[in-house]
């Protein structure tokens, strides 16, 4: 049976598809078969994240119709054989995506899957409710920005309301922050929320914090999952994020601030 | 403390303005999400009957809905006018 992560956060532009492709790829690197699913049906784009969108020829909506089988639409990714992606559908129409249909491809995947992602949709319609329906744990991307604060919130609502755990009234689904687009620099100033703050408000589990960080462009440009950033910030952070998912002991970084050589040679601490 | 941090001039923090903010507006918006969805038919519908007989302000008026492990409690609460502009 394989374990369903939902990526979600209710506003658009936090990072879902980026921390989607990061921890897919993670999971996978760590020697999990995983499958990473794009829920955002009509404006896919996880496809672009993981430079395969070459490589598309059936998508999930096929799937679901019945035009093609799981196994032709999965894309086994270029970098790790472990790992493969399933694509979105570019089509208009919104009723594409049924809970039957979603969920028997969950079904099927689980059989020989060991994690699925599902990288949600932003907004609290159908997509995003179907890619997190299912969910075992959910990761829920923060910026530490008033609205995106305020959207999870109310994603978590819908988590403990809405799902299948909810409405079968089984263990709740597990939930994790992870803060992205961090800027210890700004934190210091009292410009930017700081993870303590977030966390008082939203009161989760810190799964990790992700730095603001250049390399998540370039990344993105390149269609490489920024965790194979090996020696990037963004891409440390990240695996250090999936290797404390899997229970490993990792002290969080990149919540201090970076000291320069001045500030290494006046600073107090 | 750093010398540098002496540079640093902390006009205002909006960090903190951020979080107060947010932590009335979550609050609030989690109290009001477990709400039935007729609170608000419901304390209209009050009003109405209750100003039939005593001349009370809109805002005088508040119900409030709680939940707890194994009870519900629907709480009204008017408030009213003096005696001297009591029924008028």
């Amino acid at each position: 049976m394989a374990r369903i992560i939902v990526v979600t956060s209710g506003k658009g532009g936090v990072g879902k598809t980026t921390t989607s492709a990061a921890i897919a790829m993670g999971l996978a690197k760590k020697g999990h078969k995983t499958a990473v699913i794009d829920f955002d049906v009509g404006l896919r784009n996880l496809d672009l994240i993981m430079g395969c969108e070459r490589r598309v020829v059936y998508d999930f909506v096929n799937v679901i119709n019945g035009e093609a089988s799981l196994n032709q639409a999965l894309i086994r990714d270029k970098h790790c054989e472990l790992l493969y992606i399933l694509p979105a559908s570019q089509t208009r129409d919104k009723d594409a995506l049924t809970q039957e249909g979603v969920g028997k491809i969950l079904e099927d995947l689980s059989k020989d899957f060991d994690y699925i992602v599902c990288d949600s949709p932003a907004g609290i319609e159908k997509g995003a409710h179907l890619a997190m329906y299912f969910a075992d744990d959910a990761f829920v991307v923060t910026n530490p920005e008033v609205s995106s604060v305020r959207d999870s919130d109310r994603m978590l609502g819908l988590l403990s309301s809405k799902s299948r755990r909810a409405e079968q009234n089984l263990e709740p689904i597990k939930e994790y922050l992870l803060l992205t687009r961090y800027s210890p620099e700004r934190v210091k100033l009292g410009d930017m929320l700081s993870v303590n703050d977030v966390q008082d408000i939203l009161s989760l589990h810190l799964l990790g914090v992700i730095p603001e960080s250049k390399a998540v462009l370039t990344a993105s440009n390149a269609g490489v999952p920024v965790i194979l950033d090996e020696k990037s910030d963004a891409g440390q952070a990240y695996s250090d994020i999936v290797g404390r998912y899997l229970g490993e002991e990792k002290p969080h970084r990149f919540i201090d601030e970076k000291k320069g050589i001045f500030g290494k040679l006046f600073g107090g601490k | 403390m750093s010398l540098l941090d002496y540079f640093r001039i902390n006009k205002s923090n909006t960090a903190s303005l951020a979080k107060e903010r947010l932590q009335i507006l979550v609050a609030h918006e989690r109290s009001s999400k477990n709400q039935p969805s007729y609170l608000p038919k419901l304390q209209q519908e009050l009003l109405e009957v209750i100003r039939k007989y005593i001349h009370v302000n809109e805002d005088a008026i508040s119900v409030n809905f709680e939940q707890d492990d194994d009870q519900e409690i629907l709480e009204l609460n008017i408030v009213l006018p003096d005696f001297n502009t009591k029924n008028t």
